[in-house]
């Protein structure tokens, strides 16, 4: 046969047999459950482990801290200042009719300072700049960069996440403040001017039920609430799946995680801060008991 | 050529899921070497060169660089190791958030050259390299045409001097005469350096212009379970007249054999 020459290739046995599937055992979810957790856990001490090393650059990191910061002002104040008027509109009723109006302002910001307001900023953050995390870090992965950082002998979990973290924790106790504040403007506008409360009586029971402690249990959890948020987004744009469906759903999980985690977490600190609240002012606690 | 090679990679196998990507692969490749992998799409040769950096870990198999092997380096060795390696992604793989200039700079800065002279100077001489003046230093990665990306990302992978250079298809999207000029690129960092190349493509140009030694890669998924992936290794010259049909075949791009295989498909479905 001449040099170059086509003979027939003897067709290619396809291997139609197909590899056995493992059978999935009833526990098989909570496995996969337990292996994800696993692995965003190592992902969180390498990220976290990255603000000590050199890879953080300060340019970076306040790039971050304006996207995550200034840029949110507008959208946390406005809904901040919402859930406060809202707040105020559905409990007046209820307090007016045993006329307990003047108790308003207490109940209200409580809430808003322990609860509302740490949650709603999370929320915020999760869904403005969580989500913007995934789908830049997902693109990121489908689009090869973030193996070319590795290859540069870069740790890419360091270099991309540690700055997203710290901008997060750094902000988010001051988008908090920003919503606590919102919403009790909110709440006190409609409050003393709309329903025309005693305004002296109002923040005299407001001053007498939100304490320091309040304040500063609502920041401790905004600043849990800023650093899980950010990493569980950061963990999904990294194991993001090829094309932009991968993308979109890499967005999409970072969101709803977020959401849950930001929930359960919630739940447990307030657990958690009650039980420290009823062991430093036990008088208290059994009066509120 | 020495007789150690470089990198070694011995009966290594990679599996997606269910997906067998590659299967008992042997390969030796030799320091100062142009090695070709050529292969049908999914056969698994972009697989080998993320491999050979240490993303992707093998499923089966070991790979050897200068005799160490990679699953025992620390997490410093590798990163040295990769440090000594260039690579040419396929897209490019530019940070779209940074410059031409940040670009080339980001593996200056990693290995530890922070002086703005020093990192200008090496900047400017790695984009002249490859072709590019300084108007372009200061353009974003959008800005750029398909060409100029690829030629910013060999200029990145050129800035940190490395003693091996993978190329995963350089060539793929770009018209004949930017084709050329990669390949002429190719062969002037060979020229300029002593430097081993990985040239992962599937243009034939390409391969009998910058290869020293080429070898194919057949897709595991149209192989029963025996058959070696590894379907040729040998000179560039020697393929059209491989003893092995499908070596021919893909050099000649004569596909009467995957329609076959593709008109079967359709009528058992």
């Amino acid at each position: 046969m001449s040099a170059g020459a086509i003979d027939t290739v003897s067709q290619p046995v396809l291997d139609l047999a197909e590899p056995p599937v493992p059978t999935r055992g009833t526990f098989a979810f909570f496995g996969d459950a337990f292996e994800a957790l696993g692995d965003w856990s190592v992902f969180s001490i390498r990220a976290i482990s990255g603000i000590w090393s050199h890879h953080l650059k300060t340019r970076e990191l306040l790039r971050v801290c304006v996207e995550v910061g200034v840029s949110s002002v507008g959208v946390v104040s406005v809904t901040g200042l919402f859930i406060g008027m809202v707040l105020a509109v559905q409990t007046y009723s209820q307090l007016h009719m045993i006329g307990l109006d003047t108790s308003l302002g207490a109940i209200i910001h409580m809430s808003v300072v322990r609860e509302l307001g740490p949650v709603l900023a999370a929320v915020m953050l999760a869904g403005r700049v969580g989500t913007a995390m995934s789908a830049q870090l997902g693109t990121m992965r489908v689009t090869e960069q973030i193996d070319a950082i590795a290859c540069l002998g870069v740790d890419p979990v360091k270099y991309l996440v540690a700055p997203r973290f710290l901008g997060c924790i750094l902000m988010i106790p001051l988008l908090t403040v920003l919503a606590d504040a919102m919403g009790v403007i909110g709440s006190s506008g409609i409050c003393l001017y709309v329903f025309g409360i005693d305004d002296f009586h109002y923040w005299q029971h407001t001053q007498n039920f939100v304490k320091r402690f309040d304040l500063l249990m609502g920041l401790a959890k905004s600043i849990v609430f800023g650093g899980v948020l950010s990493l569980i987004c950061c963990h999904r744009g990294f194991n993001c799946k090829p094309g932009a469906e991968g993308v979109g759903k890499a967005a999409t999980e970072g969101f709803v995680l977020s959401f849950v985690a930001i929930m359960f977490l919630d739940f447990v600190m307030a657990m958690l801060t009650t039980t420290v609240h009823n062991l430093i002012w036990p008088a208290v606690g059994a009066k509120v008991a | 050529m020495d007789t150690e090679p470089l990198i070694r990679l011995v009966g290594v196998s990679v599996r997606f899921g269910r997906q067998q990507v590659l299967s008992n692969v042997h390969l030796d490749i030799f320091a100062h070497e142009t090695l070709a992998l050529i292969g049908e799409s999914g056969c698994g040769k972009s697989v080998t060169l993320k491999l050979i950096v240490g993303l992707l870990q093998p499923t089966e198999g070991e790979l050897f660089f200068e005799g160490r092997p990679l699953h025992k380096m620390r997490e410093r060795e590798l990163v040295a190791m990769r440090q000594r390696v260039g690579f040419l992604f396929q897209g490019s793989a530019l940070f779209d958030s940074l410059t031409v200039f940040e670009n080339v700079a980001f593996g200056l800065r990693a290995k530890g050259i922070t002086a703005p002279s020093e990192l200008e100077l090496r900047v400017r001489s790695c984009l002249q390299d490859v072709g590019l003046t300084v108007a372009s230093e200061s353009k974003m990665p959008a800005e750029l045409s398909g060409g100029m990306r690829k030629r910013v990302g060999l200029a990145r992978a050129l800035a940190i001097d490395p003693d091996v250079m993978l190329y995963d298809e350089p060539t793929t999207g770009l018209d004949p005469i930017m084709t050329d000029v990669i390949n002429e690129l190719i062969l002037q960092t060979r020229a300029k350096r002593p430097i081993t190349s990985l040239v992962v493509t599937h243009e034939m140009r390409t391969v009998q212009k910058v290869a020293d030694r080429v070898v194919m890669f057949f897709p595991q998924a149209r192989l029963s379970a025996h058959e070696p992936q590894l379907i040729y290794d040998g000179p560039p010259s020697g393929l059209s007249s491989c003893d092995d049909a499908r070596v021919r075949q893909f050099v000649l791009g004569e596909a009467r054999d995957r329609m076959n295989d593709i008109r079967d498909v359709v009528e058992s479905v």
